[in-house]
């Protein structure tokens, strides 16, 4: 089991998956239209790492945080 | 890397970096003070902040630095900040002026477009997403 984390704007509730890569996660959080909509605009870390390989392997108790665009300052 | 509930003493944070490296030997120290512009009527302006990945950002930052014979330093506020006070400083200390120049524009435009950090207009009490300034941080659309 992964955990599934929406940062700042995006106002989700954590979700918990069963996955063994992004890819996975992928389609599974695309089944919500709301999120669907947010994910081309969303980079992504795991274990707070960011991340940019699809075929990142993933392991029981990961966490995958979801980041919305950024404008500090 | 400091992180503050409200608005930032820049006065106290500045003094204090200062006071911190005075007998470093760095011949410059250029801070940079972000602060919050009465416009489109708001009232404040209102941050969230990802604390472990902005630390991570801001540690590779310290790395780059060093290896110009630099320092960076930065201070950001999380939740409400009001008008004309202000939300984010920084600054570098190197031992010339000229890497502490080019290293205060590239650290605070890289913070702009990749610090884990989102901005809301505050008006009427309530928090609206400034999605129009924010920017997709590197790698964005990876699960699109």
């Amino acid at each position: 089991m992964i955990k599934v984390e929406f940062l700042g704007p995006i106002g989700k509730a954590p979700v918990e998956m069963e996955a063994n890569t992004l890819s996975e996660v992928s389609s599974k959080l695309k089944e919500d239209a709301v999120i669907s909509e947010w994910l081309s605009k969303c980079a992504v870390a795991l274990n707070d790492t960011m991340v940019k390989d699809l075929n990142t392997p993933l392991k029981d108790g990961d966490k995958i945080s979801i980041l919305p665009p950024v404008c500090g300052g | 890397m400091e992180l503050y509930q409200g608005p930032l003493d820049t006065k106290e944070i500045f003094g204090r970096w200062l006071d911190e490296q005075a007998n470093s030997n760095y011949g410059a120290y250029i801070p940079f003070v972000g602060t919050i512009r009465a416009e489109d009527d708001i009232e404040a302006l209102s941050f969230d902040i990802y604390e472990p990945v902005l630390k991570q950002w801001f540690d590779a930052w310290q790395v780059k630095a060093q290896q110009r014979g630099a320092i960076v330093k930065m201070a950001h506020a999380i939740g409400d900040v009001p008008i004309h006070t202000s939300s984010y400083i920084s600054a570098v200390f190197s031992p010339k002026r000229r890497v502490a120049l080019e290293l205060i524009d590239e650290f605070v435009e890289d913070f702009k477009a990749n610090a884990p950090i989102w901005k809301y207009d505050v008006k009427d009490g309530k928090r609206i997403y400034a999605e129009d300034r924010s920017t997709a941080m590197d790698g964005a659309g990876l699960l699109a």
